[in-house]
Formats: structure tokens, sequence, C-alpha cells
């Protein structure tokens, strides 16, 4: 089991609705997120190119925020998810400053949240908040272990790329382009 | 054709302005526990030399620096610590992947020996407060039989002190400005040079102020070239280490690291010390202090300027 999303920048239209579903869901403190909308332009004018996608933790293979963390409050199911348990996060920031993504923040209470892929949700079965309430269905979320999975056919048959992957952290949030 | 990028759209109030997580204790805490490395790696190389009673500035009256420095140290740890009630956590696991577990389950073997160490010496360095309770004076005894076991012990402590400060911060691989593996010998050079500082400025012998300025301007050279060697490191590598590069040479940090770091920090005081080994007249004192604040601010560039540098994608 390899728990991946996948985003289609060609459909995203940067709504940033999984932003508020996802601070609605997982009740996020206001001013902080979990998820944000970026929004690049590329080229000069005349021809210029806009990418819009949807970013968030990436739950990395080489996840150096688990690695870097010095009590294991960071950690990592086998489904590939990683998570914070805040009852042994001592809030040194370790993780915030090994996060290439900056997904990691400190949550007011003092621990460090982030983006859980919303494992309470998938516990019971329902697909992340975000990708559940995407009005343009530009995101997929699945088992990348399970070649006829939704997500492992996108990434077979789409052009995709990931987010800095010289940084050599192998994320697991793939961008359909 | 020109090309033109940029990327908008992030704009999270609470997060983005604070990105740069760790402030000035970060800093101050990796100065004094270089600085504490140093004076008790020489303290313990000198006992176990059995020279202590020729140089007794190193292993007596410097050595009361270093438990005071680690105890301002991680006070200024846990005061950056965001969630602190649960520091504690840090010893119900040894995380052998992380250098912040590791020098954590070190600064707690350290800190105490560094107190028992200064204790050993309480009838030399206190000759006129006298001990109220018999017990203290057997303790004391006990230590002073066993301070030869304490050097031993302090010898590997103090390095993997000392370098740790620095690979603490070269396991970051997203800020590419400490991702390189120079910083952990250069920050355990620089941390020594400190040490033999403060053991110059409180040495009352020329012969052991003339012996450690001579350690002293050893570590200058070396500390010199293992800065020239992460520069050229990052000169030749891709382009987030250009751009870290490029923000001390050059770029903001340029007047701090070049001004009060290279210059101020080091080459004036290795002139200073070579000046006096010859025979000039030449206050001990202005070269270790020069290099005490160049060590301090070299902890600052580097953690304000690390904090900087990251992937852009």
């Amino acid at each position: 089991m390899r728990y991946a999303m996948v985003i289609d920048t060609l459909k995203c239209v940067g709504c940033s609705d999984c932003v508020v579903a996802c601070q609605t869901e997982n009740n996020v403190p206001i001013g902080y997120c979990r998820d944000w909308i970026t929004e690049t332009v590329n080229g000069a004018y005349p021809s210029i190119e806009l990418e819009l996608k949807s970013e968030r933790c990436n739950h990395c293979d080489n996840a150096p925020c688990v690695r870097c963390c010095p009590t294991g409050a960071s950690h990592q199911l086998d489904n590939g998810i990683v998570l914070v348990t805040a009852d042994e996060c001592i809030g040194c920031g370790a993780c915030i400053e090994s996060c290439p993504y900056d997904a990691r923040y400190q949550h007011p209470d003092g621990y460090v949240d982030k983006c859980t892929f919303c494992h309470h949700r998938l516990e019971k079965g329902q697909l992340p908040a975000c990708v559940s309430v995407c009005p343009t269905k530009c995101m997929y979320f699945g088992d990348l272990d399970d070649p006829n999975s939704e997500v492992s056919q996108l990434l077979k048959n789409r052009k995709h790329k990931t987010l800095a992957p010289e940084a050599g952290t192998k994320p697991q949030v793939y961008y359909l382009i | 054709m020109q090309e033109e990028l940029f990327t908008s759209g992030r704009n999270i109030p609470n997060i983005d302005p604070s990105l740069q997580i760790w402030h000035w204790p970060i800093s101050v805490y990796l100065f004094l526990g270089g600085l504490a490395a140093g004076l008790l790696f020489f303290a313990a190389l000198i006992t176990v030399l059995k020279k202590d009673k020729e140089y007794p500035a190193a292993v007596k009256f410097a050595s009361i620096v270093s438990p005071i420095a680690l105890t301002l140290g991680l006070l200024a740890l846990f005061y950056d610590l965001t969630h602190k009630l649960y520091f504690w956590r840090l010893y119900t696991t040894i995380r052998i992947e992380s250098p912040m577990s590791w020098g954590a389950w070190v600064l707690l073997i350290i800190t105490p020996i560094s107190f028992l160490w200064v204790f050993s010496y309480y009838t030399e360095l206190f000759p006129k407060w006298k001990l109220k309770f018999n017990f203290l004076n057997t303790f004391e005894k006990f230590l002073q039989e066993n301070r030869m076991n304490m050097a031993i012990a302090l010898i590997p402590l103090s390095i993997v002190l000392g370098i740790y400060t620095g690979i603490l911060l070269s396991a970051f691989n997203a800020r590419p400005l400490w991702n390189n593996a120079i910083l952990g010998p250069l920050f355990l050079t620089s941390g020594l040079s400190t040490g033999a500082a403060t053991i110059i400025l409180l040495a009352k012998n020329a012969k052991e102020r003339h012996l450690f300025s001579k350690i002293d301007l050893a570590l200058i050279v070396i500390e010199l070239g293992l800065i020239i060697h992460m520069l050229m490191g990052m000169y030749a590598g891709s382009e987030v280490q250009l751009e870290a590069m490029q923000l001390l040479v050059g770029g903001e940090f340029t007047l701090m690291f070049f001004g009060f770091v290279i210059i101020l920090g080091l080459i004036v005081p290795a002139i200073l010390e070579l000046t006096e080994l010859i025979g000039y007249k030449v206050p001990v004192a202005v070269p270790a202090i020069l290099i005490l604040i160049g060590g301090l601010v070299f902890r600052f560039v580097m953690v304000e300027a690390g904090q900087i540098t990251r992937y852009l994608y």
C-alpha cells in the first residue's frame, strides 16, 4: 500500500476550495494552512503559460522531516503517510527546517502540524477532504502499489512531474502537466 | 527570448513571514556549545597528557566557563522550543538518524561532567570558601581521584559536542547553505579556536599563553582552509548552492561574513598572535576577544543566512 495524490494542473482553476475544505475538516487555526494554491507564470509576453496547482505535504518516500526528528514524533506509516504525534513533538523546528516544501508549521499550541492526507477519513473509507470537494475534479487519490488504481493509471498514461525532485526526497504528490 | 517566471499564491499570514523559525537562541547555543566543547577538550587533553600542573588555566580557571556556557546554551535551546512541556520526549528514544537526538544525549552526559570537573578543583579555585559538609569534601576527593577517567570520557564527548553543532545544520537538505559535509569539521574547529581564545584570555603565565596562541594559530589556518573549501564546494555546486554562496559572497551577509568573521575574527587575530609570538608586545586580550566575537557572528551568519536559502520550484 502506497498512498499518493495526483493533481491535474490542466484542470485546476485555483479556486482554493481544497484549502477551505482542509481548514474546515481539520480545524486548522485561522491564519494557517495545510495546503495552498500556487500560480506560476512562465514565458515572455505574448507567449505566456499559466500553471495553477494545489500544494501540500508531499508525504515523501525519503522524508527528511522523519529523519531529522529527535523524538520520533514525525513518523511514516506503512502506507507512506507522514504524520506528527502532537504529544511527542517538542517544537524544536528541525522538521520545518528540513522540509524543502515548507509544508509544516508550528501550531499555536506549540506542536508541529501538517497535511495528514486526511488519515482519519481514509480509515472510514472516505477520500481526503481536499480531493472530495474539488469542483473541477482535478485531484485524484489512491494506492500506487495497485497497478489498476486510478492514480497508477494516470501516471502511466499522462506526462507528470513532482516538486523539487532534486532535493532527493522522492515526493509522492504528482502533478499532471 | 527573455523568460519570465514568477510564482505567487502562497500567502499564509501566520506561516510565510515567519519561515525563519530559528532565532537568536539557536545561534547563541551553537556558539556556547562549541566554546564549551573546545574548553573541555583542552582541559581533558592536558590532563590526559599529565601536564595539568604546567597549564593551570586550561584545566582549572577556563573550565569554570564550560558549565556556565552549557547551562546558558541549554536554557537558550529550551527557550526556543515551542512545545516546551514535552522536552523530556527527547530522552525517551535514541534516534541515530537525527543529529539533534544524539546531541541531546551527549549534552545530558557532558553537562553534569563539566560541573563535576569544576567541583573537583573546588578547593584550589575557591580556597577561602570552605565546604560546610563533610560528605562534599569526600565527594571532591573522589572526583579528584577520578579526574583522569573524566578526562578520558571528555575527549570523545567534547569532539562529538563540537562537531554535532555543525552536523545538526548540515543534515537539513532543504537549506542548501547548511547542506554541506564540511560544516561539522568547520564548527568543531571554530569551537576549539574559541576555547583556546578563552584559555589565552584567562592564562596567567606566558608559557601557557604562548602554547595556546600557537594552537589557536593552527586552528585559525585550518578554519580559513575549511571556509575556502566550503565556498569552493558551493561555487562548483548546483544552482541552489550557488545562490546560497552568493548570500555570503556579494549578497546581504557579505559585510558580516568577510568583515566580522574572516577579517576581524580570523585574519586580524592571527596576525596579532603571530606578532606576539615573535616577541612584540601585544595585549593578548585583543586577539582573544576578536576570536570570540568572530565565532559568535559566524554562528549568527550561518543560522540566519541558511534559513533564507531553499529549493525553488
